[in-house]
């Protein structure tokens, strides 16, 4: 066990950089002398200053004066061009909605698919699964080291048995699903082509998004089994298979998510996600994938906080970013490459376990951020996740606040609403240079692979959410109904997970595995060992096994074998 | 002589990795004068109590958000009775519905801390509850 209790600490709150240099004009100078400043003499500030909650400062007024050397032709463009700051789309919301995409899973197969059939039955417009522990760190349900942990915070997959189960009666020809694995991403991604093709739908026709985003589990999630390189491999293979056989789908959803949900900033979140996406670029490069054929399969996924301006801004800036480094990094001469497309779900970590209703509002005003941000699919969470996994009620909500924001709202009449605001133009730039200046500390660093290996992003995200629990601590941030406008009230009702999902799953394990014919899955899981020895893609021989009925935890044990197991340096 | 430090092992037992929990809270405790062991990811509870018994701490503090808390809490506690640490004074912080505490409690856990508890009144319940 290390020990890194040494290191000395801080609890000063620091800003990011203040505002550039502005030169205001004659009037604005006129103002503030014949109009701030007498009030201000009268009626001081409520405070010192102002930051976002990131903590980026933000100033009282933002004018022309704030935008020198902005060109609007350059910077901000038309929607469905580059730099795509308004949209990727030249209707957007007018002429498609976002994909309404409520992750769920919780259970066993069975427990699950009836969620999916629920909110499908309610106007939801693509399933999202999240799967249990177990699952997403490659063990059965039958595993020691699951105990306790089966059904909990997602859905038990153990084999395509559970898969073809999960997906029973929903169309995958017609459905399009994103799945939240991440080292095991290939194997359930193989299961679930495997079921796509006993249900007889074309894989170049079904589309989804696997979440497959190793990167970010070194950096904040820390679901990772392999070390840095072979899970790479794993990753470029998926991209490689995925250029031949499943050009709708999106073979990896690379994650901010979770960086923020860790406690970094929104310039942080911005920039690692982004320089995540360029390593992958890299690394897909170097395998010899043409950049212009794999990178329109890459898809993006942010948070919602709760600062609706920096949200907003920092949207539009990863779009212009990713436009900027596709074109002058890698030439790349195809629109959709250049594109950035993104999910987004709400904070996870603003939700509050006090006052749960609470969490209605901020969440609508969370998605709302996300809408004018021009988000292609969405998540709201529940009001009851600060507790436990929700309720359907408390998903009926959720799902409802979106459809109130697309159907009552009139947000979506218009492109871009806040495009050509000074403020949100401003802070565009400024979140835009605060991730370049990290972008370009990554690579000075030997890009992200080497970065994680030093432990650059998690020591930057650590202070980050240290600043963020002392300023919420010294109530320098409110958070109603945390830290004030408290008030006692009555536990909720939330969802209870049945503790026999994992008694029924050790029994359809055990039946699995009397079953199948054992040599055969002897086989194709020697066959992959054999083929994670070379430089072979691993994906057909996942299908094969996968197909044998071979377990999850069999498959990921086999490449376990070959390729070893990572362990992080903790650092608090 | 210098002042005997309270000694804290932060676990984090389960298959979850989700530390920014666990991260804080060794850090702020550490920050109130506090000697923090944090043992980094996935520990079992057999990990967690040898530990415990090697490091020769005061508190073990359990980082918790997956839901496993009715199996593992369990667990280790019978596990540090076995070790003969029933002086150790553990508590539990993570996503723990209101309907689990009692049953908690009952195999003595000794604080349970919900989202959104401050850092002082975590610092504060050990300083109350540990005499060195």
């Amino acid at each position: 066990m290390s020990d890194h209790s040494k290191e000395t600490t801080q609890t000063v709150i620091h800003a990011e950089p203040a505002a550039p240099y502005r030169k205001p004009s004659a009037k604005e100078k006129l103002w503030e002398e014949n109009t701030l400043g007498p009030t201000l003499e009268k009626n001081p500030e409520r405070q010192g200053g102002f930051t976002t909650v990131s903590g980026y400062p933000i100033r009282g007024l933002y004018t022309q004066a704030d935008l020198e050397g902005w060109n609007p032709d350059r910077d901000l463009g038309f929607p469905g061009e580059p730099p795509y700051t308004r949209g990727i789309h030249s209707t957007m919301h007018r002429g498609r909605l976002w994909t309404m995409r409520q992750f769920a899973g919780f259970g066993a197969a069975e427990d699950t698919n009836q969620r999916f059939r629920y909110l499908l039955s309610q106007g939801q417009t693509g399933l999202s699964t999240a799967f249990d522990l177990p699952t997403l760190m490659g063990y059965d349900s039958d595993h020691s080291l699951s105990e306790g942990e089966v059904g909990k915070c997602g859905v038990a997959i153990s084999s395509l048995a559970d898969m073809e189960v999960l997906f029973d009666k929903i169309p995958l020809a017609n459905v399009t699903t994103s799945m939240t694995i991440n080292s095991p991403a290939a194997v359930i991604w193989a299961m679930y082509l495997a079921v796509a093709e006993k249900q007889g739908a074309d894989w170049k026709n079904i589309s989804g998004t696997l979440q497959n985003d190793i990167l970010k589990e070194y950096i904040a999630q820390k679901e990772y089994i392999y070390p840095p390189e072979p899970s790479m491999r794993l990753v470029i293979d998926t991209f490689e298979f995925g250029v031949k056989n499943t050009p709708k789908f999106n073979t990896i959803s690379i994650s901010g998510y979770h960086i923020r949900e860790a406690g970094s900033t929104a310039i942080q979140e911005l920039a690692f996600t982004l320089r995540d996406g360029l390593e992958y670029v890299e690394w897909g490069m170097r395998r010899g994938l043409e950049l212009d054929e794999f990178v329109p399969q890459l898809s993006f996924f942010f948070n919602a906080h709760n600062d609706f301006f920096e949200e907003i801004a920092k949207y539009r800036a990863a779009r212009r970013i990713w436009h900027k480094a596709m074109v002058e990094r890698y030439k790349s001469q195809n629109p959709r490459s250049r594109a950035l497309r993104f999910h987004t779900q709400t904070a996870g970590c603003s939700l509050t376990a006090q006052q749960p209703y609470n969490n209605v509002v901020r969440t609508a005003i969370q998605a709302l951020a996300a809408v004018l941000g021009g988000t292609q699919s969405l998540h709201t969470n529940s009001l009851d996740e600060a507790w436990a996994l929700p309720t359907e009620f408390a998903a009926t909500i959720a799902l409802r606040t979106q459809q109130i924001i697309a159907h009552e709202t009139g947000v979506t009449h218009t492109v871009d609403a806040l495009g050509g605001s000074y403020f949100v133009e401003t802070l565009t730039n400024e979140v835009e240079r605060g991730a370049w200046d990290y972008i370009e500390k990554i690579d000075a660093l030997g890009g992200m692979v080497a970065a994680i290996e030093r432990g650059y992003p998690q020591r930057e995200i650590s202070e980050a959410s240290y600043r963020y629990q002392v300023a919420v601590d010294k109530k320098t941030k409110i958070i109603v109904g945390v830290n004030d406008f408290v008030t006692k009230e009555k536990p909720l009702d939330t969802l209870q997970i049945d503790e026999s999902v994992a008694q029924r799953q050790g029994e359809r394990l055990r039946k699995l595995r009397a079953e199948r014919s054992s040599d055969e899955v002897a086989r194709r899981l020697s066959a992959l060992r054999k083929a994670a020895h070379s430089t072979d893609n691993l994906m057909p021989y996942i299908f094969d096994a996968v197909k044998s009925y071979a377990t999850l935890g069999e498959i990921c044990d086999a490449m376990r074998e070959v390729f070893g197991t990572y362990e992080e340096i903790a650092i608090t | 002589m210098p002042e005997k430090k309270i000694r804290v092992l932060i676990a984090k037992p389960g298959l979850d990795g989700h530390d920014r929990g666990a991260k804080i809270i060794a850090r702020a405790l550490r920050d109130a004068g506090m000697e923090v062991i944090y043992t980094g990811l996935r520990q079992t509870p057999e990990m967690i109590a040898s530990a415990a018994v090697q490091e020769d701490v005061d508190v073990i503090g359990l980082s918790i958000l997956s839901g496993a808390h009715n199996t593992l809490c369990p667990q280790l506690m019978s596990l540090l009775h076995a070790k003969g640490m029933d002086d150790v004074t553990v508590v539990l912080g993570g996503i723990i519905p209101e309907a689990d505490i009692p049953a908690l409690k009952q195999v003595g856990i000794a604080g349970i801390f919900l989202p959104g508890t401050s850092t002082q009144d975590i610092v504060d319940f050990i300083q109350k509850r540990v005499t060195l």
